[in-house]
């Protein structure tokens, strides 16, 4: 028996925590996503959800109060975006570093100057290196879901490793979907208590955690972090299909998510909301008898290589959507490792939707339009203003 | 016997020869024994004892970064708590939850994550082994430099005598926090210092205790003289101690009659620069500090 | 192998490194002369004074920097230095 609520996607957010039974969360308000830690202090407060909810002073004690929390054995949960992210970014390697399976939610915003605090992906995409799987969803459903699913994949003894899942702000944050909300018995069956082998304090068992990582040995650690990475993937797609016998629900083959691409030369690649429009508009050109793909990225890191290899292989018009830019290089974070992996391929690389600039159904037809017509790569920042 | 012979801190560390915080490690594990889990930000104290493979901790520790031991430590004692409650872990243990930092960990870049943790009300102890400067990276000023001390960032020159700031006053800021007990201490002081680590100990909350450990390299005096030029530093009333327990002041120490700054500062090479004249003037300046503290 | 996040497991394994060999100068107690003070004992930044079976305090040369914080802090000059032959 579930139950379906209409929420918005930190709500969503905040249920999955409740579900999943964190021991600890830290909380610091940021824009958009406050709701989320207002929720759980809601839960904790009327005594629906049993863990210490820590009121800290900035985002960077946010994470260090996960990262202790989770080295003493403790599930941990904290939410963040753009500016607290990017207040975070020294922690956010040691969270890694240490091993340690803290699931967080960015509600993605875009980064100053000037402020702004509106949906783009360019304050995760900024995080891309530092040992985070990051999981990018389309809707609210899909919030809930995968931070269930980030407790199971980061506790597997061959991952443990962090896992952010990244919704788009204001678009999920603010917005109210019908979501289905599992039993939290089931959940908690699925997920199982943590029980950390690696890496817990207690007296009993003196071990030192964080050390100094002399050059004997840092290469190794960072090794060990690229290989649990890969092997993340395997556990991704194994937690998806498991997570559907349990609740019925999937998001492509965990990693990837692959629509009408069957028969279809023109193929965009995009990452959260925008794929929910993308999907609109094929749908509507395929009633003109027009075919158009899309291949949704769920999991920028680790990097779904060899789906995208081995889905785009036909694909001729390659569009690649990016809500980031890297300066000084014109392209979007997406557009280019699309670029180094697939070889001999024409891959047209689009801006969009920076600062909250809306993406309309006409940018995508735009976009479809110029990736046919284009001769050779490219970028093209959409819906720029004269 | 006097001390308990309980080594929880190991040798082999790389602390220079008469390293005053490895003292403190020391002295801070006798007083709180095994059940402690210790959290120490990136300093001195860390780096010398946790070189990869090898750690002089005998007690569950832990390293996450420089500006956070506080908020680690936060969430130490939040994961002991819920665990506990949740799950019966730590067999209902009483487990101390002790934040070891140097001074600039927790005067300048920890200090807003200590602000924090004490704010909120955390059961864990909070211990600033203070030797008056950035020693780890090679002796640059922090605010706990006291005036005209010279170090890397703060020079003797020609125009400028060294820091050209007080000491700030980090036990009396946590104090103001309105946190059960909050104590000063000398490692020259052991039984003194063990005290208050096990007093602060048996009070549940937030507690902060400012010892101060001389430092031989940082300082510029023969590793011998740790011990003693501590000792004069309380001489002196340059270094009172005293403890703050739930608001209550109370000086743990008094001089008998109070020795000349001049002999403390004399011992070192930090000071070197100093006319008498200079002295004179960091001389008015302590008995001013002493006469509010009634030394 | 490095272990995973290179945590360390085995508490207090730095006694394998025998820092005994940075001394210059080695403290030699005199037994008869100690009164049991305990500030050597308590002082040593390395713990490298312990008491024997006899309730005797030993220096484990071993690990012994050299710092002469025991000599020093002696009451009663039960310590002494010798320089150490290389």
């Amino acid at each position: 028996m579930c139950e379906v609520k209409v929420i918005t996607g930190t709500s969503a957010a905040a249920e999955a925590a409740r579900l999943a039974d964190v021991d600890v969360i830290a909380a610091y308000p940021i824009t958009p996503q406050t709701t989320c830690v207002e929720k759980l202090a809601e839960f904790v407060a009327n005594g629906e959800l049993d863990a210490e909810y820590v009121k800290v002073e900035s985002e960077h004690s946010a994470l260090s109060v996960c990262i202790g929390a989770a080295a003493t054995g403790a599930r941990t949960f904290t939410a963040t975006a753009s500016q607290g992210l990017a207040l975070m970014h020294e922690v956010l390697f040691i969270a890694s570093g240490m091993r340690l399976p803290i699931v967080m939610m960015v509600a993605n915003r875009a980064l100053s100057a000037p402020i702004n605090i509106w949906n783009d992906h360019q304050d995760s995409i900024a995080q891309r290196d530092t040992g985070w799987i990051q999981i990018y969803v389309e809707d609210n459903q899909e919030t809930l879901d995968s931070i269930i699913q980030a407790y199971k994949i980061a506790e597997n003894d061959d991952v443990l490793l962090p896992v952010m899942v990244c919704l788009d702000g204001f678009i999920l944050t603010h917005t109210v979907e019908p979501v289905t909300i599992p039993k939290a018995e089931r959940v908690r069956e699925f997920l199982g208590v943590y029980e950390p082998k690696h890496a817990y304090l207690d007296p009993d068992r003196p071990i030192t955690q964080g050390p100094v990582g002399v050059p004997d040995c840092y290469m190794e650690t960072r090794k060990q972090i690229e290989d649990a990475m890969e092997r993340s993937k395997k556990v991704i797609k194994e937690v998806n299909e498991e997570f559907s016998e349990w609740f019925k629900r999937k998001y492509g083959n965990g990693l990837v998510e692959a629509y009408n691409l069957e028969n279809a030369d023109t193929v965009l690649v995009a990452m959260g909301t925008v794929c929910g429009t993308i999907k609109d508009v094929i749908d509507e050109l395929k009633k003109e008898g027009k075919e158009v793909g899309l291949l949704r990225i769920r999991t920028y890191r680790p990097f779904p290589k060899e789906d995208v290899k081995e889905l785009l292989k036909d694909a001729e018009n390659i569009a690649v959507l990016d809500k980031n830019i890297s300066f000084g290089f014109n392209k979007g974070a997406l557009g280019i490792e699309m670029a180094s992996i697939l070889k001999n391929k024409k891959i047209c690389n689009y801006i969009v939707g920076l600062g909250g600039r809306d993406i309309r159904i006409e940018d995508i037809k735009t976009i479809i339009n110029d990736v046919e017509k284009s001769e050779d790569d490219k970028t093209a920042w959409i819906g720029l203003k004269e | 016997m006097q001390f308990p012979r309980e080594e929880l801190f190991a040798p082999g560390h790389r602390g220079c020869a008469g390293c005053g915080a490895a003292i403190v490690a020391r002295l801070v594990l006798k007083a709180a024994g095994k059940d402690t889990i210790c959290v120490v930000p990136t300093g001195c104290l860390e780096v010398m004892t946790t070189p990869y493979p090898e750690t002089s901790w005998r007690v569950p520790w832990i390293h996450v970064a420089f500006e956070n031991a506080a908020a680690v430590a936060s969430g130490v004692e939040s994961a002991i708590k819920a665990l506990k409650r949740k799950r019966g872990k730590f067999a209902n243990k009483k487990i101390n939850v002790i934040a070891i930092g140097g001074d600039g960990g927790t005067a300048d870049i920890g200090f807003q994550a200590l602000s924090g943790a004490m704010e909120r009300g955390h059961n864990i102890l909070y211990i600033m082994y203070d030797n008056e400067a950035y020693m780890n990276t090679g002796i640059q000023r922090s605010s706990s430099t006291p005036f005209m001390a010279a170090t890397t960032t703060s020079p003797a020159g020609s125009k400028i005598k060294g820091e050209d700031r007080p000491k700030k006053d980090v036990a009396m800021i946590m104090a103001a926090h309105g946190i059960p007990y909050v104590a000063t201490a000398c490692i020259s002081y052991p039984e003194d210092f063990m005290r208050k680590v096990k007093k602060a100990l048996s009070i549940e909350g937030p507690k902060f205790i400012q010892v101060l450990q001389p430092c031989t390299t940082g300082w510029g005096y023969p590793p011998h003289k740790t011990i003693e030029i501590g000792r004069l530093a309380v001489e002196t009333g340059i270094f009172p101690l005293y403890e703050i327990e739930n608001g209550e002041f109370r000086i743990t120490y008094k001089p008998s009659k109070r020795k000349p700054v001049k002999e403390y500062i004399r011992m070192q090479k930090r000071y070197r620069h100093l006319t008498d004249e200079d002295i004179e003037r960091i001389q008015r300046y302590i008995d001013e500090k002493c006469k509010l503290l009634g030394l | 192998m490095v272990t995973i996040a290179a945590i360390i497991y085995e508490p207090g394994n730095s006694i394998r490194n025998k820092t005994g060999s940075w001394r210059t100068f080695r403290p030699i107690l005199d037994n008869n002369k100690c009164v049991k003070c305990e500030n050597c004992y308590i002082f040593c930044p390395e713990g490298a004074i312990q008491e024997d079976e006899n309730g005797n305090f030993k220096i484990d040369y071993d690990y012994c920097k050299g710092c002469l914080i025991c000599m020093n802090e002696c009451p009663v000059n039960a310590i002494t230095k010798v320089r150490e032959e290389k």
